[in-house]
């Protein structure tokens, strides 16, 4: 930046200005009351509410806040995070009523002074904002979650599989997915019916269904073919509003829908 | 298990099936009796004059039949969804199945009691 010119909003140039140039991020005047649930299921009959008064800027995160508050207020809040960029996963959690990435979502965004931040529903809670993701993961590795086919990219005599720009269409949207569980917490059937599958895991079954490199097809249609499996969707749509990467697993249920009614082969 | 005994998705095609045909079936019965006009088709003779008919009976017997097994099957859906647990879904997948047979049955006794006049 050059010398005496104009700082960003929120930046000050420090006064005693030297040879070396620092600059400053000013304290904000704007805050946020951050209601965090709070609840161990070890102790604990109930969830309550704690009420902590936070500072934030215009680029500041629900994440932020929590470690703000994590770091400063109370260091008993249970949240699992890591990479702060909306690619492990980890920080899903239902933020103003809405299940939603708490790294990819601003305070600003939500234009509320108050944000309430409570686990994901339909997931066991392991300590406050922290739940247990084994359910989803089993389900997601029971859907095989892999190429399958007897030869092999890597194996002596054979060659890389090719494939066309549209068939790569036809799954790379599904491919997105970071398992993070919003779409499993947003969904109304999954509330109801603990051994239903999933979108998560629907929409992973279809991103190999409909890769055309993989032979495992009818294997993974057996699995989903169940009592419990993809006809427990009633086509809310809930699980792909609330995508953060938009996959859209309401619409691969429907399409896999369409191999198990034989008009998809 | 009807489920081990049928897929899923077969029985989800019967339910498909049977609610787009039972919607054909009541069109006909809904025009057959705006045709006669409604309260003259009430009258307890005109009702008998239906099942007397044999093609007018078979299309009352195809609508028991059609909208039980959618029924049904849509409230076995709802029941499994409710709540889970091996003896509990038998309890209901059979009961509905049986509940299904039941009034097939008894409606079908009623059918061909008044077509055959015995009403």
């Amino acid at each position: 930046m050059a010398k005496g010119g104009a700082l960003p909003k929120g930046f000050e140039r420090p006064s005693d200005s030297g040879s070396q140039e620092k600059y400053e991020v000013k304290p904000s005047s704007k805050t946020i009351t951050l209601r965090i649930s709070k609840f161990n299921p070890e102790k604990d009959d109930h969830s309550t509410f704690l009420e902590f008064t936070v500072p934030y800027e215009k680029w500041t995160t629900v994440l932020d806040t929590i470690l703000e508050v994590k770091s400063h207020q109370d260091h008993s809040i249970g949240v699992r995070y890591s990479c702060r960029q909306a690619t492990c996963g980890s920080c899903g959690m239902i933020i103003n009523g809405k299940p939603r990435l708490a790294c990819f979502t601003k305070i600003s965004e939500l234009d509320s002074n108050v944000v309430t931040v409570e686990p994901m529903n339909n997931f066991p809670i392991i300590r406050d904002l922290a739940v247990g993701f084994e359910r989803m993961f089993s389900t997601h590795k029971r859907m095989k979650p892999y190429i399958i086919r007897e030869d092999s990219e890597i194996s002596s005599g054979t060659k890389e599989f090719l494939q066309s720009p549209e068939d790569v269409e036809k799954y790379i949207q599904f491919a997105s997915c970071i398992k993070c569980g919003l779409c499993n917490s947003a969904c109304p059937t999954m509330a109801a019916d603990s051994t239903f599958i999933g979108p998560q895991g629907l929409a992973q079954a279809y991103r190999y269904v409909a890769d055309n490199r993989d032979k495992g097809k009818d294997e993974r249609l057996r699995i989903i073919d169940e009592r419990h499996g993809i006809w427990g969707c009633h086509f809310a749509g809930s699980c792909s509003q609330v995508c953060p990467k938009g996959v859209d697993p309401a619409m691969g249920i429907q399409l896999l829908r369409g191999y198990l009614l034989g008009y998809r082969k | 298990m009807m489920s081990s005994i049928m897929r899923e998705s077969h029985i989800m095609k019967i339910h498909y099936l049977t609610a787009l045909v039972a919607v054909g079936f009541v069109i006909i019965h809904i025009m057959v009796r705006v045709t006669q006009g409604f309260s003259n088709s009430l009258e307890f003779e005109s009702v008998i004059a239906n099942y007397k008919s044999i093609p007018y009976a078979i299309v009352l017997e195809a609508m028991l039949i059609l909208i039980s097994v959618h029924g049904f099957n849509g409230l076995r859906i709802i029941l499994l969804e409710l709540k889970q647990g091996n003896a509990y879904e038998n309890a209901v997948t059979y009961g509905c199945l049986a509940a299904m047979i039941a009034l097939i049955a008894y409606g079908s006794r009623t059918i061909i009691m008044a077509s055959m006049g015995m009403v």
